[in-house]
């Protein structure tokens, strides 16, 4: 299995259309959504959901109000700010306590803690996952809940289950859609990975990012290429991304023009590469070669620092 | 010093009553007892309309001095967020605010790209962190039963750490019976800080391989400075999102006219109604893409106070990291514009 983890570090950079690209250029691949906080490959690719299951992430505290006698415990272990008391009842009497769901961790502390043993850790629902046919390929994405925890979990998940559905249909390629930043969703997508290309873009803010995605990519001992889109639109500065990206022990991919293609072909729900044969088609062409290539060769596995995260 | 309305009443009856004395002083004894009941009149309205006007007066200072908070965030990434909120502190401090620029996009920072901070203090963020005394440790395992993270872990009576799973929960600590366990703090970021120009700035910087940037984020939000803070909030709709956008009072959610942009603008907005806090959209490059952003917000009652259109000018100033309040006309006045609408917003 090998797979192919598409990351930005700075958002917006055209990291999914990119991948929407790759799932029509390559033809057989797995594909795997793993912007699970802000999916966007499934409106290009219009996926047929075949199969929907819930996620269940993590455990929120609850109190039954009955056991509660506010002695306000919990509300001094939290670390989390997350149980709060109810003020006075109608006696006037100290009123049971609560837990502020967005704000609990899951960490249980509250409820190992408690005196009256009046809190329970329940399991939630943090989202749902999916396993669904494209006419590129079976595609595994997911949707996590809003204001949700867990989110590097989820996107282990995905991975998981896109590596058997894979295995099942026998196809050899998954492409990964990250999530922009360097913290727990992206570092859950990259672990383990054959190769990771970062599409970035020729501002300051797209160099600084890139320094960090690459130290990033670099620590898990990834190989990594680097794609600099939108590159006319500063020469001086894409030049110096690339020279960043070498000096970095990065690859260069290939350079993909400025285009308003990338906005026409998302109007019609196509990857680019569908849209059209010219201007950046023909530039993401020659990336999709190059990845397709360092995925090919047998040779440079990566480390598995970390695992799988399961 | 400054009165309260109350305060005000107090000030108003006590005139009142020595202007009634006086008059009554100096009244002459053969004039009729109307005479005296106008001057008495028209001496109380007056003070009335200096006083309400003087309350009024007061009021509106109080307001304007109250600390204001605006978050700035999108779901998609790339649309604008860093943009708009780096120009809104500087045009606020260029027009005599006191203004602080708090970045929250721990992972990926950029504002000081824009803003040129002068740092002048660094402080390290760390989360307590497990470590255990092998000497009292019995490897009982109650500590690797309570960690809901996998950080902390006993494999034949030997206890293993994994401190970057540590979530700072405290409860192995806590549940040890020996207390044997002893928290540390470990280092995830640093916080940086200082001035750039008149504009008061912070940001937050991760350190590379570390997972949880939500520490920084709490510690960020804590101490606004200024009268106007702006937060500059990282992409999506998760928990670092939302513990920028829980902090403030108002969030700007900018987007583009794409359907990636309205996508993830639906997924911000059910954010923004899950915890029930006001907001507006600002659809960037506003004349791309098409109008489904524009109708939804319509359909869905949400104000755009702003459209920025697209430009390559824009664009460029941008890559070059320059304020685009300075590089492009009337930028700014639209920045202005948003800003006088949130204050109309809060004061409703």
């Amino acid at each position: 299995m090998k797979e192919l983890v598409v990351i930005s570090g700075k958002g917006g950079t055209g990291k999914t259309s990119v991948v929407a690209a790759f799932a029509a250029l390559a033809g057989n691949a797995t594909l795997a959504d793993c912007d699970v906080d802000a999916a966007n490959l499934h409106l290009v690719l219009n996926p047929q959901i075949q199969e929907s299951h819930d996620f269940v992430g993590g455990k929120t505290a609850v109190i039954d109000p009955e056991g509660c006698t506010a002695c306000g415990v919990c509300a001094e272990l939290c670390r989390f700010d997350a149980p709060h008391d109810g003020g006075l009842d109608r006696q006037g009497m100290p009123a049971p306590y609560a837990i502020d769901a967005v704000a609990c961790e899951g960490c249980g502390v509250c409820a190992r803690f408690c005196p009256e043993d009046a809190i329970a850790m329940e399991e939630t629902v943090n989202g749902q996952w999916f396993i669904s046919e494209t006419r590129h390929g079976p595609m595994v994405h997911a949707r996590l809940g809003i204001a949700e925890e867990n989110s590097g979990k989820l996107v282990s998940l995905v991975r998981e289950i896109s590596r058997e559905v894979a295995a099942d249909n026998g196809r050899e390629v998954i492409i990964v859609d990250g999530s922009p930043g360097i913290g727990c969703p992206v570092i859950a997508s990259l672990t383990g990975a054959k190769l990771a290309l970062v599409v970035t873009e020729p501002t300051l803010s797209g160099l600084h990012d890139l320094q960090r995605i690459g130290e990033l990519t670099r620590h898990f001992r990834i190989p990594t290429l680097v794609a600099v889109n939108k590159y006319d639109l500063n020469v001086d500065i894409a030049e110096r991304a690339e020279s960043l990206a070498r000096e970095q022990g990065m690859e260069i991919g290939a350079r993909i023009r400025y285009d308003a293609v990338f906005t026409q072909a998302m109007l019609h729900r196509q990857s680019v590469v569908e849209y059209t044969d010219e201007g950046a088609a023909a530039d993401l062409r020659k990336l999709w070669d190059a990845a397709h290539g360092h995925l090919a060769e047998g040779g440079a596995q990566p480390a598995t620092t970390g695992g799988d995260d399961q | 010093m400054r009165l309260h309305t109350l305060e005000w009443v107090v000030v108003a009856v006590v005139a009142w009553a020595a202007a009634v004395e006086w008059v009554a002083a100096r009244a002459p004894a053969e004039a009729g007892g109307w005479v005296w009941a106008v001057v008495v009149a028209a001496v109380s309205a007056l003070a009335m309309v200096v006083v309400a006007d003087a309350a009024a007066a007061d009021e509106d200072a109080r307001r304007r001095s109250r600390l204001i908070r605006i978050t700035v965030a999108s779901g998609k990434g790339g649309t604008g967020k860093t943009t708009v909120a780096a120009n809104l502190a500087y045009v606020l401090a260029q027009n005599g605010g006191d203004v602080h620029f708090v970045d929250c996009d721990v992972e990926e920072p950029n504002g000081h790209i824009f803003l040129k901070p002068d740092i002048e203090r660094v402080r390290t963020v760390g989360v307590p962190t497990p470590e255990v005394d092998r000497e009292l440790c019995t490897g009982c395992g109650e500590c690797g039963e309570m960690c809901q993270y996998g950080a902390i872990a006993v494999v034949k009576k030997m206890v293993l750490t994994f401190p970057t799973l540590c979530n700072g929960c405290g409860g192995c600590a806590l549940v040890c019976p020996e207390d044997a366990i002893t928290e540390i703090p470990r280092e995830i970021g640093v916080i940086e800080e200082g001035m750039a120009g008149k504009v008061r700035f912070s940001h937050g910087v991760l350190n590379v391989g570390e997972a949880r940037a939500v520490p920084i984020i709490r510690e960020l939000t804590r101490k606004p400075l200024g009268k106007t803070v702006i937060f500059d909030a990282p992409p999506g709709t998760s928990c670092p999102v939302v513990e920028s956008v829980r902090s403030s009072d108002y969030t700007v959610l900018v987007t583009e006219p794409t359907p990636f942009g309205l996508n993830d603008l639906e997924l911000a907005v059910g954010m923004m109604r899950e915890l029930t806090k006001p907001f507006a959209v600002v659809i960037n490059r506003a004349d791309t893409g098409d109008d489904r952003v524009k109708d939804y917000c319509a359909k869905q009652g949400i104000h755009v106070p702003l459209e920025i259109p697209d430009s390559r000018e824009i664009a460029e100033a941008y890559s070059r990291g320059e304020l685009i309040a300075e590089a492009v006309q009337g930028y700014g006045e639209g920045l202005m514009k948003l800003h006088d609408f949130i204050g109309q917003e809060l004061q409703k």
